[in-house]
């Protein structure tokens, strides 16, 4: 008999340690990445009790979050970060954990340096104190964020419980059109599916479009399948993935990346797998997409007006009248043109070096518009310096966009790039929640990196499309 | 740990759908290495941009009940959001459905966090609002929460309500008992043996 299981299912057999009476599995966790702002109090849980580490060489951490992305010279203005600092460097050496630390080269946002180093392998279960470890699903790993306790768990037992979800197949297939990018089809996916309605679900994203991305498109796409409810989502792997591997300074050596290779390309799900539920888009469907409202799955397409309350379901009127006044936007107007303040090209979504690449070709010769001010944060320190090699950080600056180092920044504001007031950013990352970008009042424009840099160009909402040199349309 | 099978006291309402962790603390107040403290900021934007918001009205200040919408807890993994509400007094949430992290560590915390129907929540919801010292009780071996002489039905994951209420959430502890287990099974998986086949 064929094997039907999905590659979800054959991971998480692999893992599981014992199934509970309760339902719930005990799930063997292969990677576990941690960073400063999710570990202090796991490591004080560990302490407490007296517990080690259980595999110190499966458990790797980075600093992200908090950094400063101006000056990296420690110590660091803010002294609550410095304080961070300290403590997981205290914490890795005391149990014996790698850090990548601000002056390690490798050092960069969590779900950047996962791939790039070659941590994130297909087949893996992966977590780390962060709902965007969906990322290093783009790898047909199983990648899960967890709270602080679930932390304390993994150090400790390598393990935590979880209860199986099921798995949904979205398919989409077609061709994307030109000046649609793969942020552009996670936002469609969430407006269409809605901010809940993957909760109990792992998203399979299978189909032409995705076959055809690269593998930080699809890093792209599952970094946000946790704004979806998802909690984690997966791209089978295939040659592409192999290929990414290959030669990264973590993944498996001469014969034994063979091997690995062959056991990661049959761990796809094939035809005959089952899902729990399948649900299928066009690609030809989706334009440049932006949200209008505070939450991912309130977006529209650049050609679309910006929705009233009256066109939604009645239980949800109140939270889109909410969403409208907070962010000052009038039903019935488009998005387009809509005015900026400030344009963030960064975060673990899009700020690899290929986004770099894509919002460099639309700036280069172009100058930012006078009054908005415009950021670059590289995903990592590698990603930076690969751009620089490139000349990338001339184009920007020529453009008059700000260059920075490597870190989470603007995308949650927890080191000193935020948002002032009322303004209102045009950003690669992945939250438009009220206050996420570091004014409570401020306001968040979520689309593709292209998209935040024709909107720095023209100091507003602008689709990119007429933007893009005609040649390569 | 103790067995947790019923909160009792009275509630605050906040009936909103995709209330995400970002509201319930804001990230500024992650820059720190312990929990200490973070009650006080609960809600904290929100309340300064709505004086009338529910955490900072006299009559609530006691409660133990959160009632809630849909989607509670969505977006941000961090721990810090349960933690707040708990060291704010919460004790146990009562909304329409949750966001799976902020389920998971709810309980980790020993918080109950459980889901009821959108009527009935509109309908604790007013009940609270009329009478803020209402007595409200969770009760998740017999699934219900009670809002004065009304009861209404509750629901919480099996695996959830089964380790609260026989004071199982330790979960560390718990983990640790199956040391040969995870060992046997690290043993099976390829990439932790050289990919041998
Ligand atoms: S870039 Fe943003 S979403 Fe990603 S890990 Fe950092 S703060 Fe979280």
């Amino acid at each position: 008999m064929s094997d039907t299981r999905n590659l979800f299912n054959t991971v998480w057999d692999l893992h599981t340690v014992t199934e509970l009476p309760n339902g719930q599995t005990q799930l063997f966790i292969g990677l576990h990445m941690i960073h400063e702002v999710t570990s202090p109090q796991a490591f004080e849980i560990l302490r407490d009790r007296n517990l080690s580490v259980m595999y110190p060489d499966r458990t790797i951490a980075t600093v992200d979050h908090i950094v400063p992305t101006t000056s990296q010279v420690r110590p660091f203005v803010d002294t609550l970060a410095e304080g961070m600092m300290s403590a997981i460097e205290k914490n890795c050496d005391e149990f014996g954990v790698t850090l990548l630390d601000i002056d390690d080269e490798r050092q960069g946002i969590v779900h950047v340096v996962g791939p790039e180093q070659g941590l994130t392998q297909p087949g893996m279960t992966i977590v780390c104190g962060d709902s965007h470890t969906s990322t290093h699903g783009a790898f047909g790993s199983i990648a899960i964020g967890i709270g602080t306790s679930n932390v304390a768990q993994v150090l400790a037992s390598q393990t935590m419980y979880l209860n199986r979800p099921k798995v949904r197949q979205v398919v989409v297939n077609g061709e994307l059109k030109p000046g649609v990018f793969a942020k552009d089809v996670i936002l469609h996916i969430i407006r269409k599916l809605g901010v809940q309605g993957g909760v109990g679900y792992a998203y399979e994203y299978a189909g032409e479009v995705f076959d055809r991305m690269t593998m930080e498109e699809r890093m792209t796409v599952c970094n946000m399948s946790i704004e979806g409810g998802a909690r984690c989502g997966y791209i089978n792997p295939d040659q592409k993935t192999v290929d990414y591997l290959q030669g990264r300074p973590f993944a498996p050596k001469a014969e034994e990346f063979d091997k690995a290779a062959e056991w990661w390309l049959s761990l796809a799900s094939t035809p005959d797998s089952e899902f729990d539920d399948v649900v299928e888009f066009a690609a030809a469907d989706i334009e440049p997409t932006v949200t209008w409202g505070i939450n991912p799955a309130q977006s529209i397409g650049i050609s679309e007006n910006i929705p009233s309350p009256e066109q939604f379901d009645e239980t949800e009127q109140v939270g889109i009248a909410e969403a409208l006044a907070f962010m000052d936007l009038t039903s019935g107007a488009g998005i387009k043109g809509q005015k900026i303040d400030v344009a963030f090209i960064g975060s673990c979504t899009n700020g690899r070096i290929s986004d770099l690449r894509q919002a460099a070709e639309i700036a280069k010769g172009r100058r930012v518009a006078e009054n908005v001010k415009a950021i670059v944060v590289p995903g990592s320190q590698l990603v930076r310096k690969q751009a620089m090699e490139e000349g990338l950080d001339k184009i920007f600056e020529e453009a008059g966009f700000e260059w920075r180092e490597a870190g989470c920044s603007m995308c949650l504001a927890m080191n000193p790039d935020k948002l002032q007031g009322r303004e209102i950013c045009a950003s690669s990352s992945n939250r438009n929640f009220k206050g996420r970008q570091g004014s409570p009042t401020g306001r968040t424009l979520l689309m593709s990196p292209a998209m935040v840099t024709a909107a720095a160009i023209h100091g507003c909402v602008t689709d990119v499309r007429e933007m893009l040199d005609p040649a390569s349309v | 740990m103790n067995e947790i099978k019923q909160i009792s006291g009275t509630a605050i309402p906040l009936f909103l759908d995709d209330i995400d962790t970002d509201r319930i603390i804001p990230a500024r107040y992650l820059r720190c290495v312990t929990f200490d403290g973070l009650g006080e900021h609960a809600f904290e934007d929100d309340r300064k941009q709505d004086p009338s918001h529910p955490f900072d009205q006299e009559q609530f200040q006691e409660s133990q009940v959160l009632i809630s919408g849909r989607n509670f807890g969505c977006g941000s993994s961090r721990e810090h959001a349960p933690q707040a509400l708990m060291r704010w007094g919460i004790q146990a949430v009562v909304a329409e459905s949750f966001a799976e992290i902020f389920f998971g560590n709810c309980t980790s915390l020993g918080i109950p966090a459980v889901t009821c129907s959108r009527d009935d929540l509109k309908e604790m919801s007013a009940t609270v609002q009329a009478d803020p010292k209402v007595a409200v009780s969770v009760n998740i071996e017999t699934l219900a929460v009670t809002v004065g002489d009304k009861q209404y039905a509750c629901q919480i994951a099996e695996s959830a309500r089964n380790s609260l209420t026989s004071g199982r959430w330790d979960f560390l502890g718990l983990l640790l008992e199956k040391q040969d287990d995870i060992k046997q099974t690290a043993g099976e998986i390829p990439y932790l043996n050289s990919f041998a086949s």
